[in-house]
């Protein structure tokens, strides 16, 4: 039966959010779970999944508009299924509540209807009704890539729903691989046992080849055989991925940051032996150290509770209201790599806490980052950011200010460098380089620097935080 | 570097591990006099004595109890056991005392000891003397179980065991005794639940652990003939399973099969196809594939004992079905 979709809390304190993105076209069916929507909050960019398997009928709020939690958003139902009798009840109830001016959400989404629906990619589901293939095996490779618009344009948008064709098997690799470059997995023709569509075939499809007999070797398996014979370099081949979810945060923001802080560098080395000899003396007694990022996050907090106007933060209503925040507690985020991104887990108030139980949240945060994901709260609201590309042999680098915090600290790998001490002898020493982003319209140069200078002294001779 | 049996280098290991510390002691049946049943305690008793090196009666579950006692009052005794065949009589202390006694006495008590002796068939030892048994050990929390296959890692995981504070299970083998490999000089020890990639290859995983090993990097140089890379990953330790190493490999191949002369069900090598299959599903390009011991009693007749243990032609043909490149 056709159901309304209503917009829902995504956060504890949403009250609305603006859709950004449909992942389903209108007509399409989805699993339990897929992402059917991408909504904006008033914290982050959130996946709205399906509560349970369906297909999406009709779409009343078009990609763009806003909608508070509780309006309707769109009509959901069984493939092939009409929306007719829900939309006539629902623009009768518009009417009656909002006789002159039409309800905002429902009313103004019913007349972009239509126009919404052309003006969506008539994704190669849309016809199709349910399909074990349509792309839904994880929420990260269905959630990253909607189907290519334009593939399924054989199929008219409105045509009535046909038989599913997709029920030929396929591989869990081929399902993640069709999604991830973007091939309509029904559309290949299976190569393994009994037509499962495997990772060849797929790779085949993509690449615009017909899929390859099953018994014909692998390529550069014979050539290989002939010593000296090269095989000539395929032709350039381009993938396609469009951007959305994470990476489209990723990228606003940061463009965001970097073109709205005016970003200065400072950068200093500091001797980092006493450093790494604290973290020995740190070790647990089956030799467990805690990270250099927890000692770095511990010492930031210490040198950011003696400069409070570097744990600071610019803020601008848009009307021209700006705003210097000091915040009294230095939560510190850490940059951390992913598959997919990247992603700044916060450790709240490192001032009050201790090395390790910083070591153990920073670590839990990570994990739970790299695995099933991290709540909002987790990632938000950095005063002070660490990013620390040393473990990959670099050896200073500059990186841009993570808001709502003010300054970033980029740090370098420790590396033994010959150094010249103050008694003229020359000693081998692990050095370790710092750089400082700032922003500029918080933080200046000399209060920048002190609070470096600071941080360094601390660095070298960690007692000092004590003091 | 020093080329040595894999005897020789559990000797060693025993040697070394007797000498560092006067709490690690040898027991079991003919470990003493007659120098062990197939040599591995040789000279021991005439540099250790008879305090640290005791023969035992035939009477498995005594001397097994008598282990995991002396265990829980101080010492480190290593259990010898002629086969593991004989240690089904002492499963009870080794189940319900040793794998326990941490648990059960709310840490009170520690049970640092080692159980070990040769598991899986040899040859012409019939039904009752050629089991692969790992997976009843492997089944119990509270044990640890390793299966070296080469003679560093017997040397290494047998000295990781003996200073491990709990319980650990070693699977040796009557047919890797001879075993001929290289073992460095100085004193290392390798990390209980640590696996080993054995050959690195891009086109499908073969995971396995003990005297199969041998099978299955004969079988990697012929899948190489054909054409295909197999990366041969060696698991080493069956409890904690690497479950790092083995989900790394497989979802770089997107294929695999594990290999184990164990009979399939509710096996060590079963509950790893259903990891992988868990856990690595959506880098899967086939189903997971199984060689096992075949699911009967091990045959006398010879050519018969043969054909139900896992070989090159089983392990190949696996592989070329998960490469889709039957025929």
């Amino acid at each position: 039966m056709a159901e309304k979709l209503y917009m829902i809390a995504l956060s504890p304190t949403m009250t609305e959010g603006t859709l950004t993105r449909w992942k389903v076209a209108e007509g399409q069916a989805f699993k339990a779970g897929s992402v059917l929507c991408e909504v904006e909050t008033d914290k982050a960019s959130m996946d709205y999944e399906a509560p349970k398997d369906g297909a999406l009928l009709k779409i009343l709020l078009a990609e763009g508009g806003r909608a508070a939690v509780g309006d309707v958003i769109g009509i959901i139902g069984k493939a092939g299924e009409s929306p007719e009798s829900l939309l006539a009840q629902l623009s009768a109830a518009a009417g009656e509540t909002s006789p002159v001016t039409a309800g905002p959400a429902t009313a103004a989404a019913l007349q972009a209807g239509p126009a919404t629906a052309a003006a969506l990619p008539a994704g190669p589901g849309s016809a199709g009704g349910a399909s074990p293939a349509s792309g839904t095996s994880t929420s990260g490779g269905a959630g990253r890539t909607p189907a290519a618009p334009g593939s399924g344009s054989s199929l008219p948008p409105s045509a009535p729903a046909a038989e599913p064709s997709g029920s030929a098997p396929s591989s869990p690799l081929a399902r993640v691989l069709a999604a991830e470059l973007g091939v309509d997995i029904r559309s290949i023709r299976g190569t393994g046992p009994g037509g499962r569509v495997v990772k060849r075939d797929v790779e085949a499809a993509a690449a615009g080849r017909a899929s390859p007999a099953p018994a014909s070797p692998r390529p550069g398996a014979a050539a290989s055989a002939i010593p000296g014979l090269r095989v000539p370099a395929a032709d350039q081949t381009v993938r396609r991925e469009p951007v959305a979810g994470k990476r489209a945060v990723i990228a606003r923001r940061l463009s965001e940051s970097f073109f709205s802080a005016p970003h200065y560098y400072l950068k200093r080395t500091v001797d980092a032996e006493r450093l790494l000899a604290l973290r020995e003396d740190l070790a647990d007694t089956e030799g467990r150290k805690p990270s250099i990022n927890a000692l770095l996050a511990k010492l930031s907090a210490a040198a950011l509770a003696r400069h409070p106007a570097v744990n600071a933060g610019w803020t601008d209503d848009g009307n021209g209201n700006a705003a210097i925040e000091y915040r009294s507690r230095a939560d510190v985020g850490l940059a951390v790599a992913l598959p997919d991104g990247l992603i700044t887990p916060v450790v709240r108030d490192c001032g009050s806490k201790g090395i390790l139980d910083i070591d153990r949240e920073m670590s839990d945060l990570i994990a739970k980052a790299k695995g099933p994901g991290l709540a909002p709260q987790e990632y938000t609201g950095a005063t002070f950011t660490i990013t620390n590309l040393g473990g990959f042999g670099v050896e200073e680098f500059t990186a841009i200010i993570n808001p709502p915090g003010s300054a970033i600290l980029a740090v370098g790998a420790a590396r033994a460098e010959p150094v010249a001490m103050p008694d003229g002898t020359v000693a081998v020493r692990r050095r370790m380089s710092l750089t400082l982003g700032c922003d500029h319209r918080v933080i200046d140069g000399a209060v920048g620097a002190a609070f470096l200078q600071d941080l360094a002294r601390m660095l070298e001779e960690p007692g000092r935080a004590l003091g | 570097m020093a080329v040595m049996t894999y005897r020789e280098a559990l000797n060693r290991a025993l040697d070394e591990e007797l000498a560092r510390d006067e709490r690690v002691l040898l027991m079991g049946e003919e470990v003493g006099e007659y120098d062990g049943a197939y040599k591995v305690s040789k000279g021991l008793l005439a540099k250790y004595g008879p305090n640290r090196i005791l023969d035992t009666p035939i009477t498995e579950l005594g001397f097994t109890g008598l282990g995991v006692g002396a265990a829980m009052a101080g010492l480190r005794p290593v259990v010898e056991w002629m086969t593991h065949n004989f240690a089904l009589l002492a499963v009870d202390q080794v189940v319900n005392e040793a794998a326990k006694m941490r648990y059960m006495s709310g840490g009170q008590f520690s049970v640092p000891i080692v159980f070990r002796g040769p598991n899986g068939p040899a040859e012409y030892l019939a039904s009752q003397h050629s089991q692969a048994l790992e997976s009843y050990w492997a089944h119990v929390p509270g044990l640890k179980v390793v299966a070296p296959a080469t003679p560093a890692d017997a040397y290494g995981l047998l000295k990781s065991a003996i200073r491990d504070d709990d319980p650990v299970v070693m699977m040796e083998a009557e047919m890797m005794y001879g075993l001929k490999g290289e073992v460095p000089d100085e004193e290392f020890l390798v990390p209980i639940g640590r696996a080993e990639v054995r050959r690195p290859g891009s086109d499908l995983t073969l995971i396995t652990y003990s005297k199969p090993l041998w099978t299955v990097l004969e079988a990697a140089e012929e899948l190489a003939r054909q054409g295909f890379q197999a990366e041969v990953l060696d698991l080493r330790t069956l409890r904690p399973l690497d479950e790092e190493a083995i989900y790394a490999s497989v979802r770089k191949t997107n294929r695999c099969v594990v290999v184990t002369e164990s009979w399939p069900q509710a096996s060590v090598a079963s509950h790893v196809a259903w990891l992988v299959s868990r856990n690595c599903f959506d880098r899967l390009d086939a189903p997971v594939e199984l060689v096992s011991g075949e699911d009967v009693p091990m045959p006398y007749n010879h050519a018969l004992e043969l054909a139900a243990q896992p070989n090159v032609p089983k392990v190949v043909a696996a592989a070329r079905r998960v490469l889709y490149a039957e025929g």
